[in-house]
């Protein structure tokens, strides 16, 4: 069963999570296609960030399938870092390593983790961090950035590991308005690219701009999906044009 | 704020602070008080001015009177043989520092291990040897080490300063153990998750990760514990260690003066505290550091 790029890269079948007693995920699925980007909105607690985060595996799932490149994420005997290899994620809080400069921060996956030679890493970690505008900050520490430059390191970093997909969790959040515009180009930069991308966002105007379609999440199922245009202009569920209304 | 300490992955109601790291806020846990609390500018006069006092005075009253040595020669007189054996104290003091301290992280490490029993027993053997007496720790090692060993076929001698620096250094690692369960355990768990997310394994998250994150938080109570530690090396003179207070006790008898006993006293007290106070100070110093700047 190899994985071919007319198949879905990602595929979520069923998935049902719960945190004890209370089951956060009831049934969820949906697939992304080589090259798409997706947008996951809904209203706090729907389970969003979990749904995300059973992707790479940073969380358990009690039943349903999920596969990245056509290898099941749940299975037991999974290497998880070939999957970590292909999934990178990027987090509202940055995460950064605050011990380390911004250009160690790129560095350290390939390095420690890859086992790539340094010179070669380091080159590849500079243009990275050319490529989200940072070119100048190689040696700040994150305690010394906005927040926008962090998280701009953060999205670096995860490409260090060159992942076939990217996961963005509501990482403009944190961010002060000023600064969350570019950080939202950095992502339209790599979705041009060709990057598949998952994003949970609250900025209803960059998934409208950016998305190959969009879903909304409500208590734990997909309420409703369609391509952006449709989406936000022809809500079909009564719960998305609530949504909608309060947050437009 | 200690909801940004450990997030929950998932509360909306977590404040989103803009522009910080959660890993950057302010950790101070509370701590009984400390050597640098005991030593303040005040206590120090007040040693300085009893020892003038002691060694001084007792010279004015007797200049009419018979001739004796002054004690303030007597103390110069000893202070070769005393230096000797406060070199002593600090080479234990380190000597069990190092040990306590490379002990400590292991087994603070392992208390916060995944796996529940290597964790549980992490945990009993650092509150057995935080909640003994250093002088109960340090007999156990008098009688239960011998004082030579057969290891591959030469035999290791174990004199009384050996034993002493193992006894010393078991509630040394207890301590650590604790401090570091603390840092490890107040660093945010996005830094666990985003260095998974990297593929690194649990064990290269603790060593490139955690780890280095911890030295600050921990720096100033290590340094606190040193103090303390090199303040009750005195306590080994019962392994029979030529240690300061041992030869202190020495010099007395062989010189069986009374006027002594109390300036010689407080002339050691004075070289404890000057060894100590600095490192008090710097504790200071580097805890205040660190509270801002973190
Ligand atoms: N580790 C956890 N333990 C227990 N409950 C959790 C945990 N993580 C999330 N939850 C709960 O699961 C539910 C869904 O959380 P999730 O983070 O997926 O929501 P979200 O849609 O991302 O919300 P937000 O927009 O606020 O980020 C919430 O009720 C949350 O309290
Ligand atoms: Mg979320």
């Amino acid at each position: 069963m190899t994985w071919t790029p007319d198949k879905p890269i990602i595929s979520i079948k069923d998935v049902r999570k719960s945190f004890g007693a209370v089951e956060v995920l009831k049934g969820v699925s949906l697939d992304v296609m080589k090259g798409e980007v997706i947008c996951i909105i809904g209203p706090s607690g729907s389970g969003k960030s979990t749904l995300i985060r059973c992707i790479n595996a940073l969380n358990d799932i009690q039943s349903g399938s999920i596969t990245v490149e056509g290898q099941e994420v749940h299975d037991p005997k999974l290497d998880k870092l070939e999957l970590r290899k292909k999934v990178g994620m990027v987090f509202q809080q940055y995460n950064l390593f605050p011990h380390k400069t911004a250009l160690q921060n790129v560095m350290m996956a390939p390095v420690k983790v890859l086992r790539q030679p340094k010179a070669e890493v380091e080159a590849r970690a500079r243009a990275l961090l050319r490529k989200v505008r940072l070119e100048g900050k190689e040696n700040s520490y994150p305690g010394e950035l906005s927040g926008g430059q962090q998280q701009r390191v953060a999205i670096a970093r995860s490409l260090a590991m060159n992942p076939d997909v990217m996961l963005f969790d509501e990482v403009t959040a944190a961010l002060d308005p000023e600064t969350v515009k570019e950080v939202l180009v950095t992502i339209r930069d790599l979705a041009a690219e060709g990057m598949t991308c998952v994003l949970v966002t609250h900025e209803m105007g960059f998934a409208r701009e950016i998305a190959d379609h969009v879903y909304f999440t409500d208590r734990g199922v997909i309420v409703e999906h369609a391509p952006p245009r449709e989406f936000f202009e022809h809500p079909k569920d009564p719960r998305t044009r609530a949504f909608l209304s309060q947050v437009l | 704020m200690t909801e940004l300490l450990h997030p929950r992955p998932a509360d909306p109601a977590m404040p989103a602070i803009k522009g910080h790291l959660p890993v950057l806020l302010p950790v101070r846990p509370p701590r009984p008080v400390t050597a640098a609390e005991l030593f303040t500018p005040g206590t120090a006069l007040l040693l300085l001015v009893l020892l003038a006092w002691f060694s001084v005075g007792p010279v004015v009253a007797q200049a009419a009177g018979e001739t004796r040595t002054p004690v303030a020669l007597l103390l110069l007189k000893w202070t070769p043989v005393l230096a000797e054996g406060f070199a002593f104290n600090i080479l234990i003091s380190i000597l069990s520092m190092l040990a306590g301290t490379v002990l400590g992280v292991g087994l603070g490490v392992l208390q916060v291990s995944p796996n529940r029993l290597l964790a549980r027993l992490a945990w009993v053997v650092t509150q057995f040897f935080r909640n003994s007496p250093w002088l109960v720790l340090l007999f156990y090692c008098i009688l239960l080490i011998p004082f030579e060993l057969e290891i591959l076929g030469t035999t290791v001698p174990f004199p009384g300063w050996i034993k002493a620096v193992i006894g010393l250094s078991l509630p040394v690692m207890a301590y650590m153990s604790e401090f570091m369960r603390g840092a490890i355990q107040s660093i945010p768990s996005g830094q666990w998750e985003s260095a998974a997310s990297l593929g690194f394994t649990r064990r290269q998250t603790m060593i490139e990760v955690i780890l280095p994150q911890t030295v600050t938080r921990v720096l100033p109570s290590w340094m606190n514990l040193y103090a303390v530690l090199t303040m009750a090396t005195p306590i080994v003179s019962i392994v029979g260690v030529n240690e300061v207070m041992a030869l202190t006790r020495a010099a007395l008898s062989s010189e069986s003066r009374t006027d002594l006993l109390i300036p010689m006293y407080l002339y050691i007290l004075g070289w404890f505290f000057l060894y100590c106070y600095p490192i008090s100070r710097l504790t200071r110093r580097l805890e205040r550091k660190y509270a801002v700047k973190l």
